[in-house]
């Protein structure tokens, strides 16, 4: 019996010391749930292109920056920018990666998507509790023609902490003082009413299995669920569907020029084609890294996927950045971060 | 006075007999779910049970691709696992046994087994992170394989443990009695009449870990490439399930579903061998 | 003794130094031997003692902050910085408790089949599929019971019970709501599938040890199967079983990922089992990776100190339960 575990012992020494030398330890980068598809599409290309390994993993935004901060990874990414200061404490450079945004859906019977409109107070007074049926006056005011039911409205949020909702609350709380005071913005806040799906896909369960609700889902989602979505009226006062165009045109008219470490939300954004509730994603990687050539070769795969990355991230229902915005954050790489 | 028996009789009967039909109707309950869940596994997953699944690497979304890193790196992991909870598991398991089997301090270790074996994952995972992942600067599959070693290891304690306390006590005493040092008692006379029951408590272990997520998430973390290098991050059936699941694209879905499904039917083949290796002990003891 | 002294002294004192040297060396080995397998049970107490005990040092933060009023709040708000662990505490407790409610009578209707009613040739096959059950990982139970499970409480299940148990005086609210399909009672009914093989399997084993003398003598009073089920069995091994019941409800108490998805999760106190709740594991495994301040990570590491506590003390009932029957064995 201990001869074979002795040889099991030696057979594992073995399969350890072979594995640590096997190669050099490819770049790993962790964080939001949100870019996991077009960061998994680009690291495969890009390794096809280069032969470099680009790891991305999933953890959440709250991960994302956990665990730069403690130093596991290569560079985190989070939904959520830090501001300069906490980026000064952390030592820790901050730069966008892509766009995307959160689309209100719902579940009522005949009501075909994009058909159904909501405005900013509307969408805080139904998510605060105070707005509970579907053929509420407010809610038919600004849906002239749309056959909406009495029925009782189901809010469906996030169960779990996520960079989704901070967008959709921080929305919320830009535009109904009533949500910023009581509520207030961050990656899970305390829900008047309503259930919780986990993830993206909970919540689009949710919504999809109970009449009568409202939720709040990633724009991919909300295509790929074939969704009931509803438009949204934009800070211009203009009702926009959600697409990469409107979401493009938030992108476009906001001010990243002033934006130092691009610390920028952009949604109420301004504009008359602009989405709302638009949502950028943000890499965190040290500005004077332990490992100056690792960094390196994150910095390597992040300037390939802003160039000749956007076709990929189209076709995932992402929004790439503008090309003026890709120039501003190559000249911070080279001013700020020491790789 | 006999209509009055007869009566009671007859009312004894009937309750008998709904007992014994309610006994019945419980056990094709349970049945029910069985079925019902392996069915809905098989039906979601059908769609990428292709040879592709086993020499393919996990896909970005919209192609096509397999799981081949995930179960390799879920294999090396399960089996370091193994190769280091199953030695101390049963060095501890004979402590408990031989050593110590009416003393406090057996008693103590026995009863902290007991909740290690019931502690959720969860937070055998953020234990590890702190201790192992934290130290070594990054997430790696070692990492990850000490975490499920953690969870092997009550499970060889406590069946070891079980185990040599079947074994007559006659065996020991007569060995003892031709002078054979106690260590050798234990390795060559215990451990081999326990062995059928020491393998199936490591079986049934390899089963628990196959299907481990949150503890993972947070040691070995994953990867989307074919990786060998166990001080790096490495992939695993049960996170990429857990990530595809959570994604809105289809073919995701079905690879998670499919990933699901080979998990339960190699957890399910794991605990046959096990029961069948004690089926097989029973049979040789009478 | 003589035939010693027949022996030339030389070959005596050889032989005599062979044995104690090798008696010796036994003596050494055993020792190193002792140490080796008491090491390993140490650490295993090690193991604990430190998981434990780094919750305990990653809650004190939030201990030291809320102090009691950790455990008897339900405020769980990440923006003002306010958590309290009673509405997780409540939904664990009471998920626990449905599942028990179901899995307990069934448990026990399916080790009476398997022990006295089912044929000899049923047995073993149809104990190896209820424990199968334990096998599925749970994450495939949560899957199943968000996409397949939960659509069909709302649409039957939650409906049936509203109209006629909803209007009861007591027992209505309980079971008011609207038909969401997630919930505790959803919860609840998942737990119950995935902790019947345990309950079930210890239930069957220690019925299989009551001493065939027994039940004959019962039988030959013109005792029925069910009788002697009740009145013979059941008592026999009574601690046994809630020993057994104490097992399947430790799982319970830390089963995470199912109820996760079924759950619905949210903070709120609500009398209605339909409407969604908290329970510990799940609050720790969906706000963990996105906790964003100290404060919040603190007490979620102290959620997972008192999920160890709660753990800890009805595995110790447990153990006192199982420790007084093998205590009336001796007896016997």
């Amino acid at each position: 019996m201990l001869k074979t575990f002795s040889t099991r012992l030696a057979l594992a020494g073995f399969i350890a010391a072979g594995a640590v030398s096997a190669q050099a330890a490819d770049i790993t980068g962790a964080g939001a749930t949100f870019v996991y598809p077009v960061m998994s599409k680009w690291s495969a290309d890009y390794s096809q292109a280069t032969g470099n390994k680009i790891n991305y993993q999933s953890i959440g935004s709250g991960g994302g920056i956990a665990q730069i901060k403690a130093g596991t990874v290569d560079f985190g990414s989070s939904d959520k920018p830090l501001d300069s200061k906490e980026l000064a404490e952390a030592g820790l450079g901050q730069f966008p990666s892509v766009i995307g945004g959160v689309v209100p859906v719902v579940n009522i019977k005949g009501i075909e998507p994009g058909k159904i409109q909501f405005t900013g107070p509307l969408l805080a007074d139904i998510f605060l509790g105070k707005i509970t049926k579907w053929n509420d006056p407010q809610i038919v005011a600004v849906n002239a023609g749309v056959a909406l039911p009495d029925a009782m409205i189901t809010v469906v949020h996030r169960s779990d902490g996520s960079g989704t909702t901070f967008n959709w609350v921080n929305y919320l709380s830009k535009v109904s003082p009533e949500w910023k005071s009581k509520i207030g913005e961050g990656t899970s806040v305390q829900w008047p009413v309503g259930v919780g799906g986990k993830g993206n896909e909970g919540v689009a369960a949710y919504v999809k299995q109970i009449p009568g609700s409202i939720g709040y889902v990633e724009l991919a989602y909300s295509l790929q669920n074939k969704m009931t979505y509803g438009a949204m009226q934009n800070a211009a006062g203009k009702f926009v569907q959600p697409s990469r165009e409107s979401f493009q045109a938030a992108a476009a008219s906001a001010d990243w020029k002033n934006a130092k470490d691009f610390f920028l939300i952009i949604t109420n954004a301004p504009g008359e084609g602009s989405w709302p509730i638009a949502a950028t994603n943000f890499i965190l990687m040290y500005k004077q890294p332990k490992d100056a050539a690792r960094s390196k070769n994150a910095l390597a795969f992040f300037k390939w996927a802003l160039e000749n990355g956007k076709a990929q991230a189209e076709a995932l229902d992402f929004v790439p950045l503008p090309d003026e915005l890709v120039k501003q954050i190559e000249a911070y790489w080279a001013a700020e971060i020491k790789a | 006075m006999s209509a009055i028996s007869e009566k009671l009789y007859r009312r004894r009967r009937f309750k008998n007999g709904v007992a014994l039909v309610l006994a019945g109707a419980a056990t094709l309950f349970g049945l029910f779910w069985l079925v019902w869940i392996l069915w809905t596994t098989l039906v979601n997953g059908i769609g990428a049970l292709k040879p592709e699944l086993f020499y393919q690497m996990t896909p970005p979304p919209g192609s096509d691709g397999g799981l081949a890193n995930a179960f390799f790196g879920s294999m090396l992991m399960s089996l370091l696992a193994i190769v280091l909870g199953t030695p101390v598991g049963i060095l501890a398991g004979t402590f408990l046994a031989e050593y110590a089997r009416r003393s406090l301090l057996g008693e103590s270790i026995r009863f902290v087994n007991d909740i290690l074996l019931s502690a959720p994952s969860i937070v055998l995972g953020l234990f590890v992170y702190t201790l192992v992942v934290k130290q070594m600067g990054h997430f790696s599959g070692l990492a990850g394989a000490i975490t499920l070693a953690l969870i092997v290891l009550p499970v060889v304690v406590r069946t070891t443990d079980e185990m040599l306390k079947l074994v007559p006590s006659q065996m020991r005493e007569a060995a003892l009695s031709l002078g054979v040092p106690q260590w050798k008692v234990t390795v060559q006379v215990l451990y081999r009449s326990a062995l059928p029951g020491i393998v199936t408590g490591v079986l049934l272990a390899l089963a628990r870990i196959s299907g481990e997520t949150a503890p993972l998430l947070f040691t070995a973390l994953n990867n989307q490439f074919w990786s060998v290098d166990m001080s790096g991050p490495m992939a695993s059936v049960p996170v990429v399930v857990f990530q595809y699941a959570m994604s809105p694209y289809d073919t995701w879905h079905s690879l998670a579903w499919a990933g699901a499904f080979m998990v339960t039917v190699f957890v399910l083949c794991t605990s046959l061998i096990a029961r069948a290796i004690i089926a097989r002990r029973k049979v040789a003891n009478d | 003794m003589s035939t010693d002294q027949a022996l030339p002294a030389g070959a005596l004192s050889a032989s005599a130094d062979a044995v104690a040297r090798r008696a010796d060396a036994d003596r050494r080995a055993d020792r190193f031997f002792r140490y080796l397998v008491t090491g390993a049970g140490l650490f295993v107490l090690a193991a604990l003692t430190g998981a434990a005990l780094s919750m305990l040092w990653g809650g004190r933060l939030a201990f030291s902050t809320f102090g009691f009023e950790f455990l008897t709040t339900t405020d769980w708000d990440a923006v003002g910085k306010k958590f309290g662990a009673l509405v997780p505490i409540y939904g664990t407790l009471v998920t626990a408790l449905i599942a028990m409610l179901i899995a307990v009578p069934v448990s026990f209707g399916i080790a009476l089949f398997l022990t006295e009613v089912a044929p000899p040739w049923l047995r073993t096959p149809v104990a190896s599929a209820i424990e199968l059950l334990a096998g599925i990982p749970s994450i495939i139970y949560g899957m199943w019971g968000l996409f397949v499970f939960v659509p069909v409480m709302s649409t039957t299940v939650i409906p049936f019970l509203t109209r006629y148990l909803g209007p009861l005086p007591i027992f209505g609210p309980l079971f008011q709501g609207p038909p969401l399909g997630i919930g505790m009672l959803t919860a609840g009914i998942v737990l119950a599938i995935m902790v019947i093989p345990f309950i079930s399997s210890v239930m069957r084993e220690v019925f299989l040890t009551v001493p065939t003398r027994l039940k004959e003598s019962a039988y030959a009073l013109g005792s029925t199967t069910w009788e002697v089920a009740w009145n013979v069995v059941l008592p026999y091994t009574r601690s046994a079983v809630i020993g057994g019941i104490f097992l399947g409800l430790g799982r319970a108490l830390g089963e995470t990922m199912a109820v996760t998805f079924v759950l619905g999760n949210a903070h709120q106190l609500t009398a209605s089992l339909l409407m969604p709740g908290n329970s510990i594991a799940a609050t720790i495994a969906n706000e963990f990776s996105e906790a964003d301040s100290d404060i919040y990570l603190s007490s979620l590491i102290a959620l997972g100190f008192l999920l160890f506590i709660v753990t800890f003390v009805v595995l110790a009932i447990a153990k006192l339960m199982l420790m007084r029957l093998n205590r009336n064995e001796g007896n016997r």
